[in-house]
């Protein structure tokens, strides 16, 4: 990882990825769609919803015809049963709100500890301190969890922190390596003639980077927010080990009570799992660009 | 940044004559306070427990009250306990077969969805919708499908291994976490792909056309060589995130049936309970060794693919 590799997103490369998102047809014109291509993406495109048609189905049963073996067939009558049963069961305004809560605090945490860290040290990488702080800060993109996991349910018992927070506090530890990169390469992309000649103004290192950095970094900005927010509401192995209190556990958690004592009421289980990834798909088809985006910088650099 | 460009020039204007002192120095307090917090955190969060875990593996700890050190006793016991070789057995065949498959599907996807298709974004948010969504919960849905509408189609197209659940097969369970976890893994390596054939240019396939390649040569001779870093890429990634396999086989077999599926983040996660706490430290420093090697190897590749 040397500062060249570092180089990525320049500002001038953001309308180019834009432009070719969002082209109906990509390189080479409108003349010869592909059709056979198109159909053959067609029908592999029902192994993604499969699943998911058969969650969104099931949901909306009753409970005698979840049991009926008929799994894609389609709900009648259609039912809302499932969730009001799933609602109390799971006691979803409960798990949701924590789950909410979670989720928030690691969005925020993320952008905040990573914009901020990610801006002194693009902005003195020439100094041993900052470049040595970056690769400590990237060191743990290679460190899994479950190797942490043992030490720190034990450090997070003591300290009072087997709970939401503390499990807020680790989803944004773990995101934090991923999220300072790409902030840093963005940063390090950025005019720094704007920057000085507003400090030769008299603005102090703070004020530049509340009103001019963070501003321009509002792209960026985004895609570190929305990887944020998929791996912690998405997260089952860190809160089930973290959180000492089932009653504030979060929702992937939560949805464990189904695998035992209400194993047969299928339509309930089916709503409850629709209710947990529902924010999250769509949330995913209102922000789908940034999402695309921050994968592929997320690896190549 | 676009939107900012137009001030630029105003800003200048008004800048105050030049200094020639170092502006950096005086205001480092700022940039120390901006990072300092991310660093102590960060040490308390990730560092700390990494060195108590990894000082735990040479004790007899049982995760309380007291302990003594016994140097490698732990160590030399894992390399004999079948338990534990049984699991990096699991895990490492269970990752190689499912970065296989994910790279071999990905691969065509992308190949497809940088064709003159139809419908082109809305496919591509289809084929990437898999990643957003949790991984417990799916396995719970594919579970449930596994266990009620496979063996039903197995029964009607008379397919033997089908008919009954994959899932109580031991011989066989491990095939439905290879298909979950390729269902949900295949985005991520799709859109690297899908970034690395956008990266040629045109004009290669142009020319080539022109010769008189036909789709399939194209294929061979263009696209597969110029996205050979990428496959390197995705591979070591892709390896190094399935060894973690947790939430899917929680979701999908627990582990089961008996121990036949029994990743090694599960085995170390069994310290909770099972009074092997630094015995399972160790495990975990072995597993992180591991982990440390594929992030060199993954370094050494990016860095040489950028390069070029």
């Amino acid at each position: 990882m040397t500062a060249q590799t570092l180089l990525t997103t320049t500002p001038g490369q953001v309308p180019v990825r834009r432009r070719r998102w969002f082209s109906r047809t990509g390189r080479g014109g409108d003349e010869h769609p592909n059709w056979p291509g198109t159909i053959a993406l067609l029908v592999c495109s029902l192994a993604v919803f499969a699943p998911l048609y058969a969650t969104l189905t099931m949901a909306f049963k009753t409970t005698q015809q979840s049991v009926d073996g008929r799994v894609f067939s389609l709900p009648s009558p259609l039912s809302v049963d499932g969730f009001v049963e799933a609602w109390r069961l799971t006691d979803f305004p409960r798990g949701f709100g924590i789950s909410v809560f979670v989720t928030a605090v690691t969005v925020f945490g993320t952008v905040v500890l990573a914009s901020f860290a990610a801006y002194a040290i693009a902005r003195n990488w020439d100094r041993p301190f900052f470049r040595g702080a970056f690769f400590y800060l990237l060191a743990a993109m290679f460190l899994p969890f479950p190797v942490l996991a043992l030490s720190q349910v034990k450090l997070t018992g003591m300290v009072g922190l087997a709970n939401p927070v503390g499990v807020a506090i680790l989803h944004v530890m773990f995101q934090l390596s991923f999220s300072v990169m790409l902030f840093t390469a963005f940063i390090r992309g950025l005019p720094e003639e704007l920057e000085e000649s507003a400090r030769l103004d008299g603005a102090s290192t703070w004020a530049v980077f509340r009103r001019i950095v963070f501003p321009m970094m509002a792209p960026m900005s985004a895609t570190v927010a929305i990887f944020a927010f998929l791996a912690s509401w998405n997260d089952f192995m860190m809160p089930s080990l973290i959180t000492a209190d089932s009653t504030l556990q979060t929702l992937p958690v939560l949805q464990s009570v189904f695998q035992t004592q209400f194993s047969s009421n299928y339509n309930v289980a089916f709503a409850s799992y629709l209710m947990a990834m529902a924010p999250a798909i769509v949330v995913y088809l209102f922000t789908q660009r940034w999402v695309m985006s921050g994968v592929t910088q997320g690896a190549i650099k | 940044m676009v939107t900012t460009a137009p001030t630029r020039p105003g800003v200048r204007d008004g800048a105050a004559p030049v200094r020639h002192a170092d502006p950096r120095r005086k205001v480092g307090m700022t940039f120390y306070l901006l990072l300092v917090p991310s660093l102590v955190l960060f040490t308390l969060a990730i560092t700390v427990p990494a060195i108590m875990g990894i000082t735990l593996s040479f004790t007899n700890s049982v995760g309380f009250g007291e302990f003594e050190f016994t140097g490698f006793t732990n160590y030399v016991a894992l390399f004999s306990d079948p338990a534990i070789l049984s699991s990096y057995g699991f895990t490492i065949g269970f990752a190689l077969v499912t970065v296989l498959l994910v790279n071999i599907i990905a691969f065509l996807l992308a190949v497809g969805l940088t064709s003159k298709i139809r419908a082109k974004i809305a496919l591509r948010t289809v084929f990437v919708l898999p990643m957003v969504i949790s991984g417990i919960i799916i396995a719970y849905v594919f579970n449930f499908l596994f266990s009620n509408s496979v063996p039903q189609l197995g029964q009607a197209w008379g397919i033997e291994p089908l008919s009954q659940s994959l899932l109580a097969d031991p011989d066989l369970a491990w095939t439905t976490i290879v298909v979950v976890t390729a269902w949900q893994a295949i985005p991520s390596a799709l859109l690297i792909y899908i970034a690395g054939i956008l990266s040629i240019p045109g004009e290669v396939y142009e020319a080539a056309a022109m010769d008189g390649a036909s789709a399939g040569r194209r294929l061979r001779s263009i696209t597969l060589p110029l996205v050979s870093g990428y496959v390197v890429i995705n591979m070591v990634i892709g390896f190094k995130n399935f060894l973690n396999a947790y939430d899917i086989i929680v979701g999908l077999t627990n582990g089961g049936p008996g121990t036949a599926t029994r990743s090694v983040a599960m085995t170390i996660f069994s310290g909770f309970t099972g009074g092997d706490y630094a015995y399972q430290m160790a495990n975990a420093t072995i597993f992180f060794l591991i982990a440390v090697v594929l992030a060199v190897t993954q370094l050494r590749l990016t860095r040489g693919k950028a390069a070029f």
